[in-house]
């Protein structure tokens, strides 16, 4: 070391006007609750299963999305439509129940890639919020079937195809 | 002394003892606040405006932690150590005046500070060395390897870092004369370049200033020598096995250390409570001779509280830009570096006195 080094005190300077300067910075956090970070167009959230243009549930229980789901999180019972519920689903075979377990689920997109009906999509606006019991993690159609209300909306228009 | 005056005494005490802990609670707050911003990110601010609940949501949630005595430590001193530590770090703030005299027709003079004692300098030296006792007791009783180590290391630095310490105050009392704290402040409130109250001892101890100030880092165990509690080696130092208030005593040791180092210094070195034109600014409020200098000693007060939170703010800001040393750089830098260095500053301030008054005459 050379003589200057040696008396540490102009790198403890230098480090202090550093530091000093960092002080001064904008701060880059995002203050989470009450601030959000803008999701990015490819982002992949909370799941919904989409109804056509008359309202009708698109999907047709095929399971396909069930089987591509590599954490196997999908799970469902298919039925048969009955007469009369021509409004209600697409096309003859519909989904009894139909649940995905938010913990297993990984928000890979293959679900939403294997589906032949676009009928599951992963939105890029909304997460799967935090929950205090394991039960409430396991979303129902229930939760997942998009209301008749948001069916045709603008934004929905661009999930189609 | 008379009753009243032994009454108005023992209020400035309690108002000192008790603005040490209120501030030491807030350093606290503002080391994570400052320690958030040195790293571009804006620290807690959760808890009341600004984060101002914190010190006492932490406070909380110390106390009402599980008071946990490991089964084969020596109780006692486990229960002594972290008392020890708080007791002499809060001891050592009773001789640092925190200002000049108030005059009044009703009480005569009172003084700004805890006790007057002509050998507060000692005294503080004396205390703050037996500090390392409360650190050294903490980690044996703890029986732990790590603790013990921990407080080994505390002690060796507090002793390496003391003389260098002591020996750069040696320089600093042979220009004063005296070791009376007061007596130091006072006679740092002479002109210099024709600024009043602008006397300070800085100007002729840089040297001696940077050794104290080293030396105080040491001594109150901050980074870059927090050697006693390095997490990385030593688990968590001397206090590993305390939890709860016990360890909370320890760390608020710390920053009442931080205050009374500041204080000292600011005293020693940075002209205690007084404060660059003091007597025009005195002489422009009143004509009054007592009620300028109440005015000023108020004035003066407030400045040193500000020099002392400067030096706060110093030892935080140093915190979190220099990384830890290694135990044997402490020690080199401790014993072949600042002792040398600080015996050179007596050679030095002996040989300046001698020439100042030969050439004076």
């Amino acid at each position: 070391m050379t003589i200057t080094e040696k008396m540490y005190l102009p790198a403890i300077f230098q480090g202090l006007s550093i530091t000093m300067r960092h002080f001064f910075k904008k701060k880059p956090t995002i203050q989470y609750p009450e601030q959000k970070r803008e999701f990015g167009r490819e982002f992949r959230g909370l799941h919904v299963l989409r109804r056509d243009e008359q309202g009708r549930e698109r999907c047709t229980a095929c399971g396909l999305c069930a089987v591509a789901c590599p954490a196997e999180a999908i799970t469902m019972v298919a039925g048969e439509r009955k007469k009369g519920e021509e409004n209600l689903y697409r096309e003859e075979k519909y989904a009894v129940t139909y649940e995905i377990n938010m913990l297993r689920c990984i928000f890979c997109g293959l679900c939403e890639e294997a589906c032949p009906k676009e009928a599951i999509f992963l939105q890029n606006d909304k997460t799967a919020p935090p929950r205090f019991e394991r039960d409430e993690f396991i979303y129902g159609k229930d939760r997942l079937v998009e209301p008749l209300s948001r069916a045709n909306s603008k934004e929905n228009i661009k999930y189609r195809y | 002394m008379e009753i009243p005056a032994l009454a108005i005494q023992a209020a400035i005490i309690l108002a000192i003892f008790g603005i040490t802990l209120l501030i030491a609670t807030y350093c606290t707050w503002a080391e994570r606040r400052i320690a958030g911003y040195l790293q571009d990110r804006p620290g807690p601010n959760r808890v009341g405006p600004w984060g101002l609940g914190q010190p006492l949501a932490d406070a909380v949630k110390l106390f009402f932690k599980e008071e946990f005595i490991p089964a084969t430590a020596n109780k006692w001193l486990f229960i002594a150590g972290p008392s020890l530590a708080m007791l002499t770090a809060l001891m050592s703030s009773a001789v640092v005046p925190f200002g000049n005299t108030i005059l009044s027709d009703t009480f005569g003079t009172t003084r700004i500070q805890g006790i007057e004692v002509n050998i507060g300098m000692l005294y503080v030296f004396g205390v703050v060395s037996l500090g390392v006792y409360g650190i050294m007791i903490g980690g044996w009783a703890s029986n732990n390897k790590f603790s013990l180590l921990g407080a080994i290391r505390a002690a060796s630095q507090n002793i390496s870092y003391e003389i260098a310490m002591g020996l750069s105050i040696i320089a600093m009392l042979m220009m004063t004369g005296t070791l009376s704290l007061r007596e130091i402040a006072l006679q740092q409130s002479e002109p210099l370049f024709g600024i009043s109250g602008f006397n300070w001892n800085i100007f002729y101890q840089p040297l001696g200033f940077i050794i104290f100030l080293t030396c105080s880092f040491a001594e109150t165990n901050r980074t870059p020598f927090d050697l006693p509690e390095s997490e990385a080696e030593l688990v968590g130092g001397y206090h590993t096995e305390y939890g709860s208030m016990k360890l909370g005593l320890y760390l608020f040791a710390e920053y009442v250390n931080i205050i009374v180092a500041s204080a000292v210094m600011s005293t020693l070195y940075f002209g205690g409570f007084n404060f660059p034109f003091q007597d025009q600014v005195g002489a422009l409020i009143s004509s009054d001779p007592v009620v300028a200098h109440n005015a000023v000693t108020i004035i003066g007060t407030v400045v040193l509280f500000l020099k002392i939170f400067g030096f706060i703010f110093f030892f935080m800001w140093v915190r979190w830009t220099l990384p830890r040393f290694r135990y044997d750089q402490l020690l080199n830098l401790g014993w072949k570096g600042l002792i040398p260095l600080s015996i050179i500053n007596i050679v030095l301030t002996g040989a300046g006195i001698l020439l100042y008054e030969y050439f004076k005459g």
